[in-house]
């Protein structure tokens, strides 16, 4: 494997407090070295460039069946995006569902070495890990989700978090799952009786329990099983005006849980797509809605054991997808356009249905601010990390220009300017009252080592520390010099200059030259299945399921060719 | 105005895509340039000049280029695309998409086209003298945003779903057309001068449809109101009023209901 050493570039790092630094960079063996130990090395110069180490994206969604009912119910999304085959490089289609090939490029442009799939219903494991397998050069691993699942729910009514964990222990190592996710708890299969659960201490239906039950036994399993990720928790009330009480009330579950685990990994649950979920008023009418991200906030600080990410409105047609049904079902009431909701049978269930963040409207661009304010109110920003949702929120390719808003404040009031509400969006939210515009330093730990210590994962990826996976990537942008115009922050971080995956050169000069040697990461928790699990996981497969408990199973060889396992033992 | 005349030297094997025929493209190109113009064949990439011959040269602007393309072009998809301004004339057959997602400009298709031809349609004037296929004027797969402005006119025939989601601009068929017609209509006028099928207007909220021959079946969510007398496209006559669909939701303007409309020449 070829040695490479990136000399000249500002260093930017947040785990060895390295703050655009000229130094220079060394891989060898797929790992980062000491310069001083890379002799043969290529030379790549990253002068005049900022280097960091590759980017960590903890949820976003580009793999699987929802990603795929996505693409079915619009070809019309592959009008624009289509980029041609070009040497090693595979053609490029799609917008905001991309293509496998373009999922994969689009993340190496962007810099990111890893990525979370954050949403995946264990019946169709199979699927998502065929995608991910087709997603180049990115490293991966995928969430199954336990919210609404049946026999999560009957374990946590009686208070069985040895039972809840070993199913799910079993779970992961049969889905090569990588972590706990857990959306709309008891909502989704409450949806499939035609309510939802709108509160944590709101009873599901038919089961007995409240989501409150649900989030503080995952989480709580979670813990027990001394998993990498913590629980990863998307509450319920997605989305309606004045769900910032459900927000809170949902992040006070973890009050008191303390982490265990042996990733250094300090926070117990991880709130995603906040923005989603820190409105007040009672209607989408601007005299009604408006912002308590503050309130949130308040709350996120004082709380050391909880993370989030930002789930940021970027202002662009794309095609929402989540497994909270009941909010896509309401979501298609509200634009009238096609629409599409699956249940996974006694698992989880999903919807899909393409809208668009139109800035002309007041409530896209007040969504667009509490994004913002979110991460701008942070105090502790490696418990912030950037996303949209992808491609709920936005798009995956418009990170880049995330970053420019929350590091240019003229960025954000030139929008605001030219929006036809904007006035309105400064009186309703709060984004207008500040002024903090984000370092260099900051947007590296918000996607760099605070994504990779939640996810467990800060021993390999987010620094550039001896030792670390030779992910580096080389951004176009002069920290010295070209700070007048935000539109370079965005050219930048979209168009890396060289990118370096586990070693290999994957972006040279511009170019991608390589389809890299993407590995799928899954834990294997060694936690024996109880006997009530076995027995209840044989009998409800013989009683409900569609498949034999043989067809569920996925397979290594086929499935995740290049597995990276990561192995627990619990307590 | 500067004319380029494009023709076809050699048939492709496969089909020819080459959204690059456009005054836009085209402007301020000398021959060699644009015979030097990317075409696809399946996967791979070649140039304009290796399937036609190029005369003339194109204007500074698109505005001041006159595309002239000639030959047989059955296998030759997209010409004019995306066009915003200037001129296209195609001298004989064409295939799929011809003027699709055109803005502006003129396009003259001296024969037949293939299907999905004036395509996502926003301006522009496309004239086809002889048949049109299917999906004439109509939205792109999947898109919810059809023909938004712009005048289609066909003198022959055309296929069946025509104007799909069509929001405004004008379709006129000279002939017959094949079942449904304005499907989704929000908006726009569509004229058929022969005879109707089925399935007329289905699920149209909005928008004006004009039969002057038969309707084989008429959808069940049209209802009569009263007998016009009418000009439509030059010709004066007495219509059948329906509005509908009313199976489909429908808006209102100051107070009244807006519908789609059928009118059936009598």
């Amino acid at each position: 494997m070829a040695e490479y050493i990136v000399k000249n570039g500002f260093v930017v790092d947040p785990v060895t407090g390295v703050n655009c630094e000229k130094m220079d960079v060394a891989v060898k063996n797929g790992k980062i070295v000491d310069a001083s130990e890379a002799k043969k090395a290529k030379v790549i110069d990253a002068s005049g460039c900022v280097v960091m180490a590759g980017g960590v994206d903890l949820h976003s969604h580009s793999a699987g069946p929802k990603v795929n009912v996505g693409r079915n119910i619009r070809p019309e999304d592959k009008l624009t995006g289509k980029v041609a085959a070009k040497g090693v490089k595979r053609m490029e289609a799609g917008f905001s569902v991309p293509t496998t090939s373009k999922s994969g490029y689009v993340l190496s442009r962007m810099g990111y070495g890893f990525a979370m799939e954050a949403a995946m219903p264990p019946l169709y494991a199979r699927h998502t890990h065929e995608e991910m397998r087709d997603i180049p050069i990115v490293d991966m691993g995928a969430l199954p989700v336990f919210g609404n699942n049946w026999f999560v729910m009957e374990y946590l009514k009686n208070n069985e978090i040895e039972n809840t964990a070993s199913y799910i222990a079993w779970l992961l190592r049969v889905t090569k799952g990588y972590g706990i996710k857990n959306v709309n708890p008891g909502g989704t299969e409450a949806w499939g009786w035609g309510m939802n659960c709108l509160t944590p201490d709101d009873p599901v239906p038919y089961f007995d329990v409240t989501p409150k039950q649900i989030i503080k036994g995952l989480i709580e399993a979670n813990e027990y099983l001394r998993l990498p990720h913590c629980m990863h928790l998307h509450s319920n009330s997605l989305g309606e005006p004045g769900n910032y009480e459900t927000t809170i009330a949902s992040l006070k579950c973890a009050e008191g849980i303390k982490a265990n685990n042996d990733f250094g990994r300090e926070q117990v649950l991880h709130h995603t797509h906040l923005q989603f979920h820190s409105y007040g008023g009672e209607s989408y009418a601007s005299k009604s809605f408006e912002s308590k991200s503050k309130e949130v906030m308040d709350y996120v600080n004082s709380a050391p054991n909880i993370s989030f990410d930002m789930g940021q409105v970027t202002l662009d047609e794309t095609t929402t997808m989540t497994a909270d049904g009941p909010f896509e079902y309401h979501l298609s009431h509200m634009n009238h356009l096609k629409w599409a909701n699956t249940d996974v049978e006694l698992e989880t269930a999903a919807g899909v249905v393409p809208f668009i963040y139109s800035p002309k409207t007041f409530i896209a661009v007040a969504q667009w601010a509490i994004g913002l304010e979110l991460a701008l109110y942070a105090k502790n920003m490696e418990k912030v990390n950037l996303t949209t949702d992808a491609p709920n929120a936005g798009p995956i390719h418009r990170y880049p220009r995330v970053i420019k808003w929350l590091m240019s404040e003229k960025a954000r009031n030139d929008l605001l300017d030219s929006a036809k509400y904007g006035d309105k969006v400064r009186d309703r939210c709060y984004i207008g009252e500040i002024d903090r515009e984000l370092t260099l330093m900051e947007i590296a730990q918000m996607t760099r080592s605070g994504s990779a210590s939640c996810l467990g994962l800060s021993h390999m990826f987010g620094s550039l520390k001896p030792g670390m996976e030779g992910d580096v990537v080389v951004y176009p942008y002069n920290p010295e010099t070209d700070t007048d115009d935000p539109e370079k922050i965005e050219y930048a971080f979209g168009n890396a200059k060289y990118f370096l995956k586990g070693g290999d050169l994957i972006i040279d000069d511009g170019e991608i030259i390589s389809n890299g040697n993407k590995r799928t990461f899954w834990v294997n928790s060694k936690t024996e299945m109880t006997e009530q699990v076995e027995r209840d996981v044989s009998e409800r497969f013989k009683r409900y399921y569609t498949v034999s408990q043989n067809n569920y199973e996925v397979k290594e060889s086929h499935y995740v060719p290049n597995p990276y396992v990561i192995e627990v033992e619990s307590a | 105005m500067n004319t380029v005349v494009l023709t076809i030297s050699k048939q492709p094997e496969l089909y020819l895509e080459t959204e690059n025929i456009t005054p836009d493209v085209f402007a301020g190109k000398s021959a060699e340039e644009i015979a030097a113009l990317n075409v696809y064949e399946g996967n791979l990439t070649h140039t304009l000049g290796e399937y036609f011959t190029v005369a003339g040269g194109a204007g500074d602007t698109a505005a001041d280029t006159r595309i002239e393309v000639k030959g047989d072009l059955t296998r030759v998809k997209w010409i004019g695309a995306k066009m915003t301004t200037g001129e296209v004339v195609i001298e004989g057959d064409s295939d799929m998409y011809t003027g699709a997602f055109m803005e502006g400009g003129k396009l003259l298709a001296k024969g037949n086209v293939g299907h999905f031809a004036g395509l996502g349609m926003k301006g522009g004037d496309l004239h086809v003298t002889g048949n049109a296929g299917n999906y004439l004027g109509a939205a792109y797969r999947g898109d919810w945003r059809g023909m938004m402005s712009g005048v289609l006119r066909v003198d022959g025939n055309a296929g069946s779903d025509i104007g799909t989601f069509m929001r405004g601009g004008e379709i006129i068929v000279g002939g017959d057309v094949d079942v449904h017609v304005g499907t989704h209509q929000e908006g726009g006028k569509i004229v058929v001068k022969g005879n109707g099928k089925s399935k007329i207007g289905g699920q149209m909220v909005k928008g004006d449809i004009y039969i002057f021959g038969s309707i084989d079946v008429m959808m069940p969510g049209f209802a009569y109101r009263e007998n016009v007398d009418l000009e439509v496209d030059g010709v004066k006559a007495t219509f059948e009023h329906y509005i509908g669909d009313l199976g489909e939701r429908h808006g209102k303007s100051k107070g009244e209901t807006i519908y789609g409309h059928l009118y059936k020449k009598l």
